[in-house]
């Protein structure tokens, strides 16, 4: 029962919704992150000011409020985009919703919908360089896209609205808007049609698909609508989950450092210390990171093997040879134990893991890893009797 | 998708070919090629692909298609998990 109230308000972070020029930290195409689900605190993006990012002049009349906007990104937009993948300021990184002009959109100028996360807004803008567009950002209180669509925040009640608030109708003179593909989870196309007479196209999944998709016609070729999930895709999501995952690391080592200081003696206490660390971070990074090599379909299979080899390797380097039998039985049950947890908690970042599916692990590998954890410190306390 | 592929026979995703109109909506929103038209009909082509994101039973005009979509965020569902056990208390749906 109770996991239906959490339908409503978790949601999965999982990446993109347009992966584009976010030349974070080092260059590339980068993914949109979004970790759990965006901001923990609800922020607006409040009105439309000459102070948005990119602002060049109004357009129109001035009661319209319609700013025009650059394509090109400064050094500012890159620092902030790689300070929020690494959970800095994510929850100020936020632009107002609203219209805004790409260029000098006229009447027949195409209508780009896109969420108020900061990135989001800043690779459709920057996509569009060169062109005349319109830009509808919607309020999705900072979140990407794809995680707004999920909470339905990038919905038909937001999207309806926002159209009829910023006088789309006037204009422009076409009845069609282009949104992400990866917006539809939140949107129902048919209801947007029904009660705007806009009808609704989903163009592409990236927005570095956005130029040729719009050159060619408007035409979503099979590529477009295909979500990926690259090596990049995963390894710029592994910083802010680190960082979301210091917290307990802290709580758990320290507790953890503590008892076998004073069960143990420091030389002890260091090295059971490090092996816990080294589980998480296996967990953490290593595993997301290595996802596709790693066998396995179930990540709680996958991390556990990574955590197998976690603890062999520990086994070889850090003096195996001297532990105890039951020390090494309790290593290699609770350290793939502790990182098959975290990476199960990485289904929520992948761009293909059903809800289902997760469950199924939970109910399966929660009793598991937490019965491994338990028979491992039993038999650290017996091992001190023996 | 280049090797990651989920658990199979888990997904909820169900279609009713019966009253689909062959609108092509299902192909155009999913992330996941899961559907395939043939003919005027939509058809399930790879349902282990996927995510129940719910894209394509939102954008159905004639809702035939049906998927428990949601729940995605596993520490969402981690505490949820705990806390239905009893093992922790509060904070719930921490995760978003
Ligand atoms: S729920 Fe999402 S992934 Fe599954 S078939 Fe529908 S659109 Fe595709
Ligand atoms: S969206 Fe619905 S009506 Fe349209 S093709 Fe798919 S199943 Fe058929």
């Amino acid at each position: 029962m109770k996991i239906h109230q959490v339908k409503k308000i978790t949601r999965s972070t999982r990446i993109p919704q347009a992966n584009a020029a976010d030349r974070c930290c080092g260059s590339g195409k980068g993914t949109e992150t979004a970790s759990c689900c965006g901001p923990l605190m609800i922020v607006a993006g409040g009105e439309i000011t000459d102070k948005v990012p990119g602002f060049i002049s109004w357009v129109g009349t001035a009661a319209e409020k319609v700013p025009r906007i650059a394509t090109s990104l400064t050094y500012a937009d890159h620092a902030g985009a790689c300070m929020a993948r690494w959970g800095i300021n994510r929850m100020r990184y936020i632009v107002p919703p609203g219209r805004y002009a790409i260029g000098t959109p006229g009447p027949d100028a195409p209508v780009l919908v896109t969420g108020n996360y900061k990135m989001s807004f800043d690779m459709v803008r920057n996509a569009l360089s060169g062109r005349n567009a319109w830009l509808l950002v919607l309020e999705t209180f900072g979140v990407n896209v794809w995680c707004a669509a999920g909470k339905g925040t990038f919905g038909t009640a937001e999207l309806v609205r926002r159209i009829q608030k910023t006088g789309l109708h006037q204009a422009v003179s076409h009845r069609q808007l282009l949104l992400p593909i990866l917006g539809a989870p939140g949107v129902s196309a048919h209801e947007v049609a029904k009660r705007t007479g806009f009808t609704v196209r989903y163009a592409a999944i990236r927005a570095e698909d956005l130029p040729s998709f719009l050159d060619n016609g408007m035409v979503t070729t099979p590529e477009m609508r295909k979500i990926g999930f690259t090596t990049y895709d995963r390894l710029v999501l592994v910083p802010v989950e680190i960082v979301l995952t210091l917290k307990s690391i802290a709580l758990f080592g320290g507790a953890l450092f503590l008892a076998a200081l004073l069960a143990n003696g420091f030389g002890a206490a260091t090295v059971m210390t490090l092996a816990y660390l080294g589980a998480v971070l296996t967990g953490v990074a290593i595993v997301p990171v290595l996802l596709p090599w790693i066998p396995g379909r179930s990540f709680a299979v996958k991390g556990a093997l990574a955590g197998v080899v976690w603890s062999a390797d520990l086994y070889l380097y850090a003096g195996g040879g001297s532990w105890s039998v039951t020390t090494t039985i309790a290593a290699f049950l609770a350290l793939p134990a502790i990182c098959a947890f975290y990476a199960l908690n990485f289904t929520g970042c992948t761009t293909y893991t059903s809800p289902s599916g997760v469950k199924k692990e939970m109910h399966l590998g929660m009793p598991a890893m937490g019965s491994a954890v338990i028979a491992a410190v039993l038999l650290l306390v017996v091992g001190r009797f023996l | 998708m280049f090797g990651l592929r989920y658990l199979e026979n888990v997904v909820t995703l169900r279609l009713n070919p019966a009253g689909c109109t062959g609108c092509g909506r299902c192909v155009e929103v999913c992330p996941h090629q899961v559907f395939a038209l043939e003919g005027r009909k939509a058809r399930i082509d790879d349902c282990d692909a996927c995510m129940e994101c719910g894209a394509c039973a939102k954008n159905c005009p004639v809702r035939v298609i049906t998927v428990d979509a949601g729940v995605g965020c596993a520490s969402g569902m981690i505490n949820e998990w705990l806390q239905y056990h009893n093992i922790r208390r509060g904070g719930g749906g921490s995760c978003c």
